[in-house]
């Protein structure tokens, strides 16, 4: 016992070594998997504060280019206001009451945190629980397509599960052809302009330059732009297509993200986990 | 005298950490090569340091980093595979009872020590790094080439560093 004491002793680096790596990777695995109940992230209280009080000044640096994103943005909706008012009402006499039939609403939130230079880029908003934010929640950005997913939720803060990140898996669709894919970054690449779509089967036609927009399965409402195919000749070994876009969305300068609330989720899911589960 | 070593560190420790989450964390050359300069702080502890210490205060920098970077574990466990090469490193070139130095920065232990010792050091942390982070290994060849090119960023900084308090700590 004592020699085995001794043993333990002389070689504790080595020892202390294994059981402090361990608890890191078993940090590591825990963190990956769906329920985390430590918040040792963003959302925790001292480091969303500290990240909320840096965030000024890069506020002020991009006044100017969040400016002109909403001037464009209020233009789309002066337009398409115009066009509503443009049409001749005269002749119609029904007036239908739609508010209890929005599905989708949305709610602007402002990002205190954003990072483009790792794997698993993470993004932290101002709005949380209290705000009626909940995990899973689909999140895009002013009239430039797709952002994320709500990842934990904390009272006043939320952290998103940015598109560039090695678990997000958008559904998608080709724009003229309709054809099925799903949105995914990295893998061999990291650039924050580009990335791939996958599992589209072969033999759809794809166009350069088509755009590409959300298929409306999932947490995403259909038909928000995502960007524009760059390159359709990747070759991967399977019996799929995978293909190249540039994002609209250009994460490095994200200022104001709106959080989609589907009125429906719920119900959906509550109705598709009474599905027998095939396999 | 003591009391002053802690003091430092304490300090060096805030301020390469406010420097990696305030400027590094953004920066990218061309979206391959990010720096951890953080690590300066695990490379600089005094000689003297028990083993428990040193990995207690790994795990603690790790943790602090990973609440930063939204990736619980993976700081941590690279800070923790530092330590263990340091450890080595230390016990195999330098003998344990002359520490006539109380810490091993450049100035002290000389170029070609440093050099060496903070290559084994940021080239262990930075694999553990980005295995862990990327989780992968369908893009092991991409992982290894974004670890090469950050390690060699982190390393150019870290000596940069040393080299600008080169002097001051020389005696």
């Amino acid at each position: 016992m004592r020699n085995l004491w001794i043993f333990i002793n002389r070689y504790n680096a080595f020892f202390l070594f294994v059981i402090f790596f361990t608890i890191g990777i078993v940090l590591t695995v825990k963190n990956n998997a769906y329920q985390r109940s430590v918040t040792f992230n963003s959302t925790n209280e001292v480091v969303g504060h500290a990240y909320e009080k840096l965030n000024v000044f890069k506020r002020y640096m991009n006044l100017g280019s969040v400016n002109d994103s909403l001037a464009l943005e209020n233009a789309k909706l002066n337009t398409a206001l115009l066009a509503i008012k443009g049409i001749d009402s005269a002749k119609k006499t029904l007036i239908k009451d739609t508010t209890n039939h929005v599905q989708y609403t949305y709610l602007a939130a402002r990002v205190i945190k954003n990072s483009i230079t790792l794997r698993n880029n993470i993004i932290t908003i101002n709005k949380g629980a209290l705000d009626g934010i909940q995990s899973g929640m689909a999140v895009i950005s002013a009239g430039k397509g797709v952002v994320g997913i709500i990842r934990d939720v904390s009272p006043h803060l939320a952290t998103i599960e940015s598109l560039l990140n090695k678990d997000a898996k958008i559904s998608v669709s080709i724009s003229s052809t309709k054809a099925l894919g799903s949105l995914v970054w990295g893998d061999r690449n990291s650039d924050y302009r580009k990335a791939y779509i996958k599992d589209i089967p072969n033999h759809f036609k794809v166009k350069l330059k088509d755009t590409v927009i959300t298929s409306g399965f999932g947490s995403f409402p259909p038909g928000i732009p995502v960007g524009r195919i760059s390159n359709r000749g990747i070759s991967t070994g399977d019996n799929f297509l995978t293909i190249q876009i540039d994002l609209f969305n250009d994460f490095s300068t994200l200022q104001y993200v709106y959080v989609i609330q589907d009125k429906l989720s719920d119900e959906q899911k509550a109705l598709e986990s009474k599905l027998p589960n095939e396999q | 005298m003591n009391s002053k070593i802690i003091l430092i560190n304490i300090l060096r420790w805030f301020i390469l950490l406010s420097i990696q989450v305030l400027l590094l964390r953004n920066l990218a050359f061309y979206d391959l090569a990010t720096p951890f300069t953080y690590i300066l702080f695990l490379l600089l502890l005094p000689f003297g340091t028990p083993n428990l210490i040193l990995y207690l205060i790994a795990f603690g920098t790790g943790l602090t980093l990973d609440a930063f970077y939204d990736t619980l574990g993976v700081h941590t466990a690279a800070c923790v595979m530092l330590v263990f090469v340091r450890i080595l490193f230390i016990s195999v070139t330098v003998s344990r009872d002359n520490f006539d130095e109380p810490e091993p920065t450049l100035g002290n232990m000389g170029f070609k020590w440093f050099a060496l010792y903070a290559l084994l050091c940021t080239f262990s942390h930075h694999l553990v790094l980005f295995l862990l982070e990327a989780f992968k290994l369908t893009e092991l060849s991409y992982t290894l080439l974004r670890c090469l090119l950050s390690g060699i960023f982190t390393l150019f900084t870290v000596i940069l560093i040393e080299f600008i308090f080169y002097n001051r700590k020389m005696r």
